[in-house]
């Protein structure tokens, strides 16, 4: 298991090294952005793979609502933290291409607000994970998680629904949308690194709960082992 | 190119963050482990 993941940790940093290579130097310069246009090859792929880690969030929390099973669980809570750290990235990334191609960091277009709305929501799905107190909380977590991936479905469609700020989709967006070759070969390559990286961290993530909550369930057996002896 | 440097700079900067904070996490659950060894 150990060397499987040592090789997967190789083949992420190697993909993540190429990847860094085809956005800075192997990609064509855009013509009209010119190199501030390289931000993309990071930004676009960052908000593809959370949407990906939301998406696997929300089944395993249906997955947790229908059997309560504690695997269910832990892979949910990984999934929404290793989205919230991608979607961090979308949202600090967009205002520092904005900036210079815009003249403004940030405007509430419909893209950008749902993206902020997105980001939120999960944050809170987080903060409730971490201080509720309530017994219920893996199944209160897991229906606000169904809400939130409502909310990934209208990020994605927001720039084909309304007229926004946020550029038109380049990919999958119908006639007229299109990428040079080459440029979609840098996307590709670094989606590949940032889906394999996301891997890597959500098994890191789902062993560390699951060993918190082998913890917890010890913790709990003591409990009751020391107050059964009390009671005799 | 500063923007660019900057958008993945940042971008790194946030994944060696939530490393840091899951390597943290490691640290605390083999202290409780050891803890509950140890009474």
């Amino acid at each position: 298991m150990k060397s499987t993941f040592t090789i997967f940790a190789l083949l992420t940093f190697a993909l993540l090294s190429y990847g860094l290579y085809q956005g800075l130097v192997a990609a064509p310069t855009e013509a009209t952005m010119k190199d501030v246009q390289r931000i993309f090859y990071y930004h676009v792929p960052s908000a593809w793979t959370a949407f990906l880690c939301f998406f696997a969030n929300f089944v395993a929390s249906i997955w947790y609502l229908a059997g309560r099973n504690p695997k269910a669980d832990a892979i949910a809570l990984s999934t929404a933290e290793v989205g919230v750290v991608f979607c961090t990235i979308v949202l600090v990334t967009g205002p520092i291409w904005a900036k210079p191609i815009w003249g403004i960091w940030w405007t509430w277009d419909a893209r950008l607000t749902s993206t902020l709305v997105l980001w939120l929501i999960y944050v809170s799905y987080l903060l409730l994970r971490r201080y509720s107190t309530a017994g219920q909380n893996p199944v209160l977590a897991s229906v606000l998680a169904i809400f939130g991936a409502v909310d990934v479905v209208f990020v994605y469609m927001a720039i084909r629904w309304f007229r926004t700020q946020h550029p038109q989709p380049v990919v999958g967006g119908g006639q007229g949308s299109g990428l040079d070759p080459r440029m979609m070969n840098a996307l590709l390559i670094n989606w590949a690194g940032f889906l394999a990286l996301a891997l890597l961290v959500i098994w890191l993530r789902y062993r560390l709960e699951r060993l918190r909550q082998q913890v917890e369930e010890a913790h709990a057996m003591k409990a009751i082992a020391g107050a059964a002896r009390g009671t005799r | 190119m500063k923007w660019v440097y900057a958008a993945y700079i940042a971008a790194w900067a946030i994944h060696i963050v939530y490393l840091l904070i899951l390597t943290r996490g490691y640290q605390r659950v083999r202290d409780d482990i050891d803890d509950l060894n140890r009474s």
